[in-house]
């Protein structure tokens, strides 16, 4: 039984009857009195010199209302990471990738704009285009940033112990390359934004973001604007994984048309826009070398890697990190060395997308332990469980494991997919895999340098009494976070969820990070915890004073007060019936309610409002890159696979997935086990379907969901979502991530399936039946 | 040239001239402002779209808003009732099979269609009836154990 009245159950979303019947308003579901549609004039070839831009005929169009390019917009540098800002609102000099924004136009209706900008003539000057790593890293290629010698966004150099001295001291090294395809962020609402300014000059930009703190700092920066006169709300999103975490030009574009024709602007991008603006996972290519004892002791990792980029940094910088310093845990690892390469190729640009860099190097690794738990002759469950790192284990990169439930979650699925009877024993055709993951729950350190809070919650209570209204400015996308602070706000405060009602992703109700890395529920919800627990103390500070009795003696607790001692509130009663005169709903209870108790606070206090906040303390060690992949907790998984392969023809069939997931303790199990599912058939997708391919001239040649292959109902598999608890010290009630950390172990567990049914072993992904056909043929030889 | 269109909408007619090139995702999003029917592709691919049209669910992105004429067309919002959700709306509210809930109206018209026939579907003719509703969020698992339990 739990201790706990509100979390830690399964709660039905507060935010999902709205969505159910069709009434929750994304971004495209408003229209504004007066409202201009805006479009985009992107590049058709992907690498170029700009001679000229002409928009006479554009701005001759009836119904065109605003032509803008480099020359209205201005040149100010954005992007993610302050140290690596590299793009303009619209390209001046020249066009990096296919899609990259030269000009917009809005106009009366879409139709109009649509055709404007057809109407606008760019002189170009073509470039060689650069689509590989190895053509961009040649010595005489041309750079796509001036500042970047070899298209070499970023690089990273770390070596922890001596890896060359351990590798001397080990009975088996391997290595193996492993590589991925560019994936789609894949969400199925395209980005959306409408942008309009007040009388005073004020700009209300409402987009489908994750962050609308730092698209309001990008859009003042950019534009030149007061960060107090940007305010950005977030309508309900149809989800983002990654992609709708940075500032879009869209977005950019938009605020500045609406400040330039004082009328509100509407923009939204088609499915085939949302493929060019991409800013999803990486392809990587991860070479990795491990070194173990013959009795499977974990020694050393030699690691290099190279991100093909794209054409912009976006959240590359961060992405190459991540891709090193994730491989850290979940395993007990002295000696680790990384080289990591980003680099910028003419495709549109890559950034962060659930499990953020970290998701192919997981499955490189997880694969080469199986390979070597075979050389070695151990089970590769033992293999696991014998490096596996505890509670209280740091890595040594510095990454501390405040709470770890892996051997809870080896043992969970395991049992659950009756492993010791099935490994080995299945006939051909036929395979079982297992892999581990662990993650972030949200980054120690904020993008831009800065002491800011990560989040900050109020919590008001109406004056009458009656209701909790909690304001955040976190982003619900999707994954349950408006539900889970409310649930955290009813357990601080001591009162039903009913009592609670919440508004989240406006800038105006204060500072969050938004949704990433996986840290809303520990970062938003320890401000969550705070606020309440807040107005919790200045309700009972009341209460104590006016009752004269000491004000630890007294609680709230499922909307009640309870004391310790008999008390006698028959005079606060009668106040607050007087002040209630008239009504139907007076009380009649035998004790004293939370709504006689705020009433009473307010008519001393006024109006009751807490404030919670929340950063990490700090984390890490001090060498160059130490702060990616800090986190105050991480989460931690194990996945079983099973498969049934066709030896003909290559088919594979997922029959089965048992995932065990260690979140801390579960707010709302149900949507917990949602974002396992989740995860899962996004890790799915891209071991078996995805991958964005482009033409020699650099063009996306699968644009749409028809040649881009998501998992369908038909693809899934069942999923046994297995939630293992634990306590993390430095979470809310004891709770950390969920959202991203489950794809850890998904394509790993499927190419060691795979493995264990075919005896081949894939370097690259996806598993597509053409692939696994030709290495089977060539199996047989 | 507009054309003068009269159609059914959640039981109540309607009248109205369009373009003949409107969709009839465009024409009940922005013409009704039935915008619960959302738009993921304009393609036909995702399924975010879907509406009854005269008892079959379709991509209302590949029908023109003309071809409606003299049809009847059941959209999300007809769903609920003055008594409150529609059972399918109310299981998958109840079951967590809506994480972003940008899939859910399209996703909750298939499996409405699909129970109105075979109340008792099994897990495959369930799969089968929303293999063309694409849900990024959720893999399917709890839509699947929303649409058995109702
Ligand atoms: S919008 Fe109609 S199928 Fe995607
Ligand atoms: S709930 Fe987000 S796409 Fe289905």
């Amino acid at each position: 039984m739990s201790d706990h009245h509100v979390i830690n159950s399964r709660a039905r979303r507060v935010d999902t009857p709205a969505k159910a019947t069709g009434r929750a308003v994304y971004v495209d579901d408003i229209s504004r009195p007066n409202m201009l549609y805006g479009a985009l004039l992107q590049s058709p070839i992907a690498h170029a010199k700009i001679i000229s831009i002409d928009t006479s005929a554009a701005e001759k169009l009836p119904g065109v209302k605003c032509v803008v390019t480099s020359k209205e917009a201005g040149l100010v540098k954005y992007g993610v990471s302050p140290a690596r800002y590299d793009e303009t609102v619209f390209c001046h000099d020249k066009v990096r990738y296919v899609g990259d924004e030269i000009a917009a136009v809005a106009a009366i209706d879409r139709e109009t704009a649509e055709k404007a900008v057809e109407l606008i003539k760019v002189e170009f000057e073509p470039l060689p285009v650069l689509l590989t790593i190895e053509d961009a890293m040649a010595e005489d290629a041309p750079l796509l940033h001036e500042k970047y010698p070899r298209n070499i966004t970023g690089e990273v150099h770390q070596e922890f112990g001596d890896v060359a001295a351990a590798f001397k001291e080990c009975d088996l090294i391997k290595t193996t390359t492993v590589k991925n395809k560019r994936q789609d962020g894949g969400f199925i609402e395209p980005q959306g934004c409408i942008a309009e300014v007040d009388l005073a000059g004020n700009l209300t930009l409402t987009s489908s973001t994750q962050s609308p703190h730092y698209i309001q700092r990008t859009v003042a920066m950019v534009l030149g604007l007061d960060i107090g006169k940007v305010r950005v709300v977030k309508a309900y999103v149809g989800a983002g994984f990654g992609p709708k975490a940075g500032t879009n030009p869209m977005e950019l574009a938009c605020c500045l048309m609406a400040l330039k024709t004082k009328r509100p602007v509407k923009m939204n991008y088609s499915r085939e826009q949302v493929f060019l603006f991409c800013r999803a996972r990486h392809a990587f290519t991860h070479k990795i070398t491990i070194g173990v004892k013959k009795d499977g002791t974990l020694m050393a990792l030699e690691h290099e890697c190279h991100l093909d980029g794209g054409a912009y940094a976006s959240f590359g910088p961060a992405t190459v990190y991540y891709a090193g310093s994730l491989l850290a845990g979940p395993y007990k690892l002295p000696n680790m060395k990384y080289d990591g390469y980003r680099i910028y190729t003419n495709k549109p640009a890559c950034g962060a997308q659930r499990g953020h860099g970290a998701v192919i190097a997981r499955a490189a690794f997880e694969q080469q332990l199986d390979m070597i738990a075979e050389e070695l002759g151990i089970d590769p469950l033992e293999l696991r469980q014998k490096n596996m790192m505890e509670t209280g284990d740091t890595t040594c990169n510095d990454l501390n494991m405040s709470s770890f439930g892996m051997a809870e979650c080896l043992n969970a699925v395991t049992e659950g997919s009756d492993w010791k009877s099935k490994k080995g024993q299945l006939p051909p055709g036929k395979g079982i895999g297992l892999a581990c993951g662990f993650f972030v729950s949200g980054a120690g350190f904020p993008i831009y340098r800065s002491d800011t809070y990560h989040g900050t919650v109020m919590i008001k209570l109406t004056e009458d009494g009656g209701t909790v209204l909690v304001y955040t400015a976190s982003a619900e996308i999707g994954q349950g976070s408006d539900t889970t602070f409310a649930m955290i706000a009813a357990e601080g405060l001591g009162v039903p969820l009913e009592y609670v009602r919440l508004a989240s992703g406006d800038t105006d109700m204060g500072v969050d990070l938004g949704a990433y890395s996986s840290r809303q529920t520990l970062m938003t919800g320890h401000a969550t915890k705070e606020a309440a627990e807040d107005v919790k103390r200045q309700v009972l500070e009341v209460l104590s004073d006016e009752l004269d009795v000491p004000v630890d003696t007294i609680d709230i607790v499922n909307g009640r007060i309870v004391f310790d001692r008999p008390v006698d509130f028959s005079g606060l009663r009668t106040r607050y019936i007087k002040e209630h005169r008239g009504w139907t709903d007076n009380p009649e209870s035998d004790y004293f309610t939370f709504k006689e108790a705020s009433r009473i606070a307010y008519l001393k206090k006024g109006t009751i409002v807490g404030t919670g906040k929340y950063k990490p303390h700090f984390l890490g060690g001090t060498y160059k890159g130490a702060a990616v992949g800090t986190s105050p907790a991480y989460g931690c998984s194990a996945q079983v696979a099973e498969v049934d392969v066709d030896l003909e023809t290559g088919q594979i069939t997922i029959t089965q997935i048992v995932d065990a997931h260690d979140c801390g303790k579960a707010i709302n199990r149900t949507s917990v086990e949602g974002q396992m599912q989740g995860s899962i058939s996004m890790g799915i997708g891209e071991a078996m379907h995805e991958e964005v391919k482009f033409d020699a001239k650099g063009n996306v040649i699968n644009n749409d969901f028809a040649e881009y292959k998501m998992v369908t109902a038909l693809d899934m598999p069942p999923v046994d979502a297995i939630v293992v608890e634990t306590d993390e010290p430095n979470g809310p009630y004891g709770a950390k991530e969920v959202g991203e950390g489950a794809i850890m172990p998904t394509i790993p567990a499927i190419l060691n399936a795979v493995y264990d049914a075919t005896g081949v072993r894939f370097y690259e992904l996806p598993l597509t039946p053409e692939r696994v056909f030709e290495e089977l043929q060539k199996k047989k030889g | 040239m507009k054309k003068l269109i009269k159609l059914t909408v959640n039981d109540r007619e309607v009248e109205a001239a369009v373009e003949p090139n409107l969709t009839l995702t465009d024409f009940l999003r922005y013409e009704l402002n039935l915008t619960g029917t959302k738009k993921g592709c304009e393609t036909g691919d995702c399924g975010a779209c879907t509406v009854i049209l005269d008892g079959i669910p379709v991509n209302s992105c590949l029908v023109l808003a003309v071809q409606a004429n003299g049809r009847k067309v059941e959209t999300i919002e007809g769903l609920a009732t003055e008594e409150g959700l529609h059972p399918v709306q109310d299981a998958f509210v109840e079951h967590g099979a809506i994480q972003c809930g940008f899939c859910s109206p399209g996703m909750i018209m298939s499996a409405k269609h699909l129970l109105d026939k075979n109340p008792k579907p099994d897990e495959g003719e369930i799969r089968a009836a929303i293999a063309g509703n694409l849900c990024r969020c959720t893999g399917y698992q709890k839509i699947i154990d929303a649409i058995k339990s109702v």
